[in-house]
């Protein structure tokens, strides 16, 4: 047997013969700093569930009915008639949304031990651009069970682009093909949502994991293994705290993996909806242009971005500011290497100001999801009972997006004129468990 | 550090819960809860005979066959076609009322929405609550309302079973409507309140599998699916242990 495979191996590298170098240099040989910690396991846990997306969604696909007329009805078939549809679907509703705890986690992570500073700005940008293609996709995904929160969500985020001046009305029905979202605007983002933007998605990925290999990954000390001492177990050239990809970490994401698939059948099996969060109710209506759901929301994951729309106000009689702060917010993630100017990485070396700043960012980005949710319009009337709703929503809103965006100036201002007073950052890295 | 950072996800996770009643409470007025429990057979087949015998006159379950009820409800086949098909549809096509949608316009001002997905769209809590809560309003054109959907088209088709309920209004404000204080029963029905607010629970976990019939097996399954994860998980554990051993002693 042994005998077959390798001479199946032979046969392939006289042929192929940058294959073999290639997988030494991506998994037995790319060493990896070996103290990642938990926050390590978000990358792979992203492409995990990139894939999941992929296989349920194709299968998705095989019932599923582009059409204004058969798209509901179509998906009720697949959760009624079709065998284990109902797993397919809900694999696939459940891994968007967890596809977003994942990916936020890891972009905090990159944020949190500086992975984005010099000279991983490449694969930060990549990772944003994902972000940024991963949201057009999950945003057309949700339009599809053509339910009335589909429509509603829809029809809201696609008017954002009638804000733009001039030619605002007339790219709104060209982006829909109609004046509502319609059958039109369905059968495009279908499109969209299962060819166009995963080719996209998955060119970025093998482009942010190139990227990443090229200068190597970095390490919650944000210590440079590569300009360490060199020299480990496996080879006298390579990074002294390096460690094999595979097989070290590939085991070590496998646990991961393991973990993360038992949570997520707790979510697909026991609360597919997540109480309303992952499948919400106004969803199990079909859509309908002339009911409007009580609360048009976005699906959680959106809802911070939103927050930032609803909570800037109008000037000049226009609207756009709301939508330029919401897209200034991803941009200014995207910019973080240029705006974060200190010399040390991880936040375990960093000034006092970065860790509030830091907490700061967090604090804001989970309660402008609150607000965008509609969760703080519920609250404040049960906690304080003679309050106007609106004002103090619009206080804690605004205080919040201050919050977000002070971040950004805080830390540009911190580390450009010096007032970030760092630790000694360790010649090698340390291991904590 | 790794205790550190479980515990931000933890509180994380914490806030992201906590969060979740706020959500499911979206009707606004206060719901009791309805007890439903899809997995209770004997309750399941009492709110199909309710369902069967008061709603689908007017209301259909256009995604649910009639084949699918027998083998989900353990029934046969002649016990489905018998009792709850009055229309002469086949057994394997789904439950539609003969109710015309014009003369239903006509009759109710609206057309009785289909009810396959309603415990999923508004929840088990309001149609449980909506249907304890018709009273009797001469100001309405069919005689009912209802607090916890006013001004209802639906009348109160189970009204000989919970009996006739009336509203006692609190003192109206200068300029405003007087609100519903509570609902009394005036003339008793063929339920006491206790036996009624049961045959509603047992409709209501009815309407709850009707909107995911899928909810009878996801749960025996996901047990299986967890425990067998859980059990590789730990094995994969050992495995990176075993794995890691040697980075740990070296360092």
């Amino acid at each position: 047997m042994a005998n077959v495979f390798s001479s199946i191996g032979d046969w392939i590298n006289e042929r192929a013969p940058g294959l073999a170098p290639m997988y030494r240099a991506h998994m037995t040989e790319y060493y990896a700093p070996k103290n990642f910690n938990l926050w390590y396991y978000f990358g792979s846990l992203a492409l995990l569930v990139l894939v999941n997306q992929i296989v349920t969604g194709i299968f998705l696909t095989m019932n599923y009915k582009t059409s204004a007329l058969e798209a509901f009805n179509s998906v009720e078939y697949i959760m009624r008639d079709v065998e284990w549809g109902w797993l397919i679907r809900y694999m696939h509703s459940t891994g968007a949304s967890l596809f977003f705890v994942v990916v936020f986690l890891h972009m905090f992570r990159g944020i949190m031990y500086g992975s984005f500073k010099r000279p991983r700005e490449l694969v930060w940008i990549l990772g944003m651009l994902i972000f940024l293609v991963l949201m057009a996709e999950a945003f057309m995904g949700y339009v599809l069970p053509w339910g009335n929160m589909s429509f509603w969500g829809a029809k809201v985020i696609i008017s954002l682009f009638g804000t733009i001046p001039y030619i605002g009305d007339a790219l709104v029905q060209w982006i829909m093909g109609d004046f509502l979202p319609a059958d039109a605007t369905l059968n495009r983002f279908f499109a969209l949502h299962v060819i166009a933007l995963p080719l996209v998605l998955l060119l970025l990925v093998v482009l942010h994991i190139a990227a990443l290999h090229e200068v190597g990954s970095n390490n919650p000390d944000g210590v440079d293994v590569k300009h360490g001492p060199k020299g480990n177990r496996w080879d006298a050239a390579k990074p002294a705290d390096g460690i094999p990809f595979h097989p070290y970490y590939t085991v070590k994401d496998l646990f991961g993996t393991g973990f993360f698939l038992t949570i997520a059948a707790f979510i697909i099996f026991f609360a597919p909806t997540f109480g309303g969060w992952f499948l919400e109710h106004d969803n199990f209506t079909p859509a309908n242009n002339l009911v409007t759901p009580s609360h048009i929301k976005p699906s959680w994951y959106f809802t911070p971005f939103y927050a930032i729309l609803r909570m800037i106000p109008s000037f000049f009689g226009t609207a756009i500011w709301g939508v330029i702060g919401m897209f200034g917010a991803i941009l200014l993630l995207a910019l973080l290497p240029w705006i974060d100017k200190g010399a040390v990485r991880s936040v375990r070396y960093r000034g006092l100001g970065f860790r509030i700043a830091l907490g700061v960012l967090v604090v804001s980005f989970l309660a402008l999801g609150l607000v965008g949710a509609g969760v703080t319009a519920e609250l404040i009337p049960e906690w304080f009972p003679h309050a106007d709703v609106t004002t103090w929503e619009n206080a804690f809103g605004r205080l919040m997006v201050l919050g977000y965006f002070g971040f950004f100036v805080f830390l540009w201002v911190y580390t450009r004129f010096g007032f970030e007073k760092t630790k000694p950052v360790p010649e090698r890295v340390t291991m904590h468990d | 550090m790794i205790k550190r950072a479980i515990s931000s996800i933890a509180l994380a996770l914490g806030l992201a819960v906590a969060t979740i009643p706020a959500l499911a409470n979206e009707g606004g007025a206060e719901l009791a809860p309805a007890g439903t429990n899809v997995a209770d057979r004997a309750s399941l087949q009492r709110g199909a005979k309710l369902f069967f015998n008061y709603c689908v006159g007017c209301h259909s379950l256009k995604y649910v066959r009639y084949s699918r009820l027998a083998s989900d409800l353990g029934l046969s086949e002649e016990e489905v076609m018998t009792n709850f098909n009055f229309t002469g549809a086949k057994f394997g096509e789904p439950v539609i009322s003969h109710m015309p949608v014009d003369d239903a316009k006509a009759w109710f001002g609206k057309d009785p929405p289909d009810l396959s997905l309603e415990a999923r769209a508004k929840g088990v809590d309001f149609i449980y609550n909506y249907l304890n809560s018709f009273y009797l309003d001469p100001s309405r054109p069919v005689g009912w309302n209802n607090t916890v959907f006013p001004n209802a088209s639906m009348p109160n088709v189970l009204w000989e079973l919970q009996g006739l309920q009336t509203a006692v209004h609190s003192e109206a404000a200068p300029g405003h409507d007087a609100a519903v204080e509570k609902l009394e029963i005036t003339t008793p029905g063929r339920m006491t309140p206790e036996q009624f607010r049961g045959a509603t629970r047992d409709l209501t976990t009815f309407l709850e599998y009707t909107a995911e019939p899928a909810a009878l097996e996801r749960q025996s399954i996901g047990v299986w699916v967890i425990l067998f994860l859980a059990g590789l998980t730990f094995l994969l554990y050992l495995l990176k242990h075993e794995y890691w051993k040697d980075v740990h002693d070296s360092h």
